[in-house]
């Protein structure tokens, strides 16, 4: 598989990914624990429940900064976001296909 | 040698199915489409749309071409096209189209033939005389560069980017490096990951017009105002766990391959043989972006789907490859092949080599999953007004 399985729980697509992807029904509370975490981390809890194909925060991310997997940004965070914590729609968006963003629209 | 028998075209193009297609040229023909069909036997498909008898000229020249490619296409032995006779499409036009490629081609028109009852029995007949003159196709040993392989998905989940869609990209690097060809397309897909593809594109022209489509299609969001949030990715894609469509994007891209990008095509136009990646400016939807690529001339599609599609095509076998192990399980009566298993630890390359196997198995006869339960879904992109007034003729 491409990129590297975090302790058969999730799967972290690139080095420079600020989340990985659920590979099970993980539940809170619950401990990743591997060296090919980002940064000096061993381990990492699981914050809350996270569904299958679900991402979850492999480390910090402030609001307003980019989300990144596959190696590329993915969107932004728009609140911040704690490793071990579910991203999705509640927390991160898009940064294209905006024509609500564009320029003249309501 | 990878080679599968196929069906010898009077062009010498070879096919992989060799199909009676009966093809109505408005929503009003369809439903007899359908019955001559019906009538003739499981080698007889229809081809049922919803386009109008009356069409915007551009929009009605899409239905053309796109009926037409579909009826050149080389799975196709004969071709009926049937019309009520009061349509913009033209019937005769397309016939000569198909007959272009030496496909043997009848037209029938229902006013002309004096009724439903009456275009239904003649249709028949029509078909019967265009199943015998198609059994005189050779059957003959073709090489994998004769082989023109559209690639999809559907229902993505998370597990698409991540298994399904590498795996079948790899058989489209397999197939590329034997000499074929492979199509990718779904342009509203590429927005947030043009920037990879833009960079694999073999010239400059090729670059721009792969940029230009990917604007236009983000342009549409920008026009109507709208957020492409809560259709993109879609409700299903957000259950499945993509957030944004970047982060769906990047997953679709990899079910092309790595191979540079040798050309950007029309819709339902004709992709070339024997050589390299092509992408394809179709729409998300997945049934009208499948007829697309088979109207440019496709014989086998690949299928991703994550969260489990059913859909197949009446021309060409459509292989479903899911890398979700929960649909690989739930509906595995409507997969081939099985891609979860890279979550499990096995490479993407040893997936595409059963992926691309299993096209050469196809194309050699073996029938998919699809095509054993008679799935055959048939939708042709239209061409909507606001598109044609504010992003000009992209016919």
């Amino acid at each position: 598989m491409k990129g590297a399985v975090l302790d058969d729980a999730a799967v972290l697509l690139a080095e420079s990914d600020t989340v990985a992807t659920a590979i099970a029904d993980l539940e809170a509370g619950r401990s990743i624990e591997t060296d090919d975490l980002p940064g000096d981390r061993s381990a990492l809890e699981v914050a809350e429940p996270i569904a299958f194909g679900h991402k979850l925060a492999v480390m910090a991310i402030d609001a307003g900064e980019p989300v990144r997997k596959y190696g590329e940004v993915i969107g932004t965070a728009t609140e911040r976001i704690e490793p071990g914590e579910w991203v999705h729609i509640h927390n991160c968006e898009s940064n294209r296909g905006r024509g609500d963003l564009a320029e003249g629209s309501a | 040698m990878e080679t599968f028998s196929g069906y010898r075209r009077e062009d010498g193009r070879i096919g992989v199915r060799n199909r009676v297609a009966v093809l109505p040229t408005s929503v009003a023909a369809s439903a007899v489409a359908d019955r001559i069909a019906a009538n003739g036997g499981p080698r007889v498909t229809a081809t049922p749309h919803q386009m109008g008898t009356e069409q915007p000229e551009p929009a009605r020249r899409r239905t053309e071409r796109v009926l037409a490619g579909i009826g050149r296409n080389p799975n196709v032995g004969g071709a009926l096209v049937v019309e009520l006779g009061t349509e913009g499409a033209d019937a005769s036009a397309i016939a000569d189209e198909i007959a272009a490629a030496d496909t043997p081609v009848e037209t029938l028109s229902i006013r002309d033939a004096g009724g439903t009852r009456a275009t239904v029995d003649r249709g028949r007949e029509t078909v019967d005389a265009l199943l015998e003159e198609a059994a005189r196709a050779r059957l003959e040993t073709a090489d994998a560069s004769e082989l023109v392989f559209g690639v999809e998905c559907g229902g993505s989940d998370a597990t698409s980017g991540i298994a399904a869609n590498p795996a079948v990209g790899n058989a489209c690097d397999r197939l590329v490096e034997a000499g074929g060809t492979s199509c990718f397309s779904e342009t509203p897909e590429f927005i947030g990951a043009e920037h990879i593809l833009a960079e694999r594109c073999v010239d400059e022209s090729v670059r721009e017009r792969l940029i230009e489509c990917v604007e236009r299609r983000e342009s549409v969001a920008d026009l109507m105002g709208v957020d492409l949030r809560g259709t993109q990715p879609t409700p299903g894609n957000q259950e499945g766990g993509l957030t944004t469509i970047e982060e769906k994007s990047l997953g679709a891209i990899a079910k092309g391959g790595t191979t540079p990008i040798r050309d950007v095509i029309d819709y339902a136009d004709p992709l070339p043989i024997g050589g390299g990646l092509v992408v394809m400016d179709t729409p998300g939807y997945d049934v009208e972006s499948v007829v697309g690529k088979v109207a440019g001339g496709a014989q086998v599609i690949a299928f991703t789907t994550g969260r489990g599609s059913t859909t197949g095509n009446p021309i060409a076998p459509v292989i479903k490859v899911t890398g979700n192990p929960q649909t690989a399980e739930r509906m595995a009566t409507n997969m081939d092949v099985d891609a979860s298993t890279v979550l499990d630890g096995e490479s993407v390359e040893a997936v595409g080599e059963r992926v691309y196997e299993t096209l050469l198995s196809v194309a050699d006869g073996t029938r998919t999953e699809a095509e054993r339960r008679g799935m055959a879904e048939f939708a042709i992109n239209e061409l909507q007004p606001r598109e044609l007034a504010s992003l000009g003729d992209p016919t």
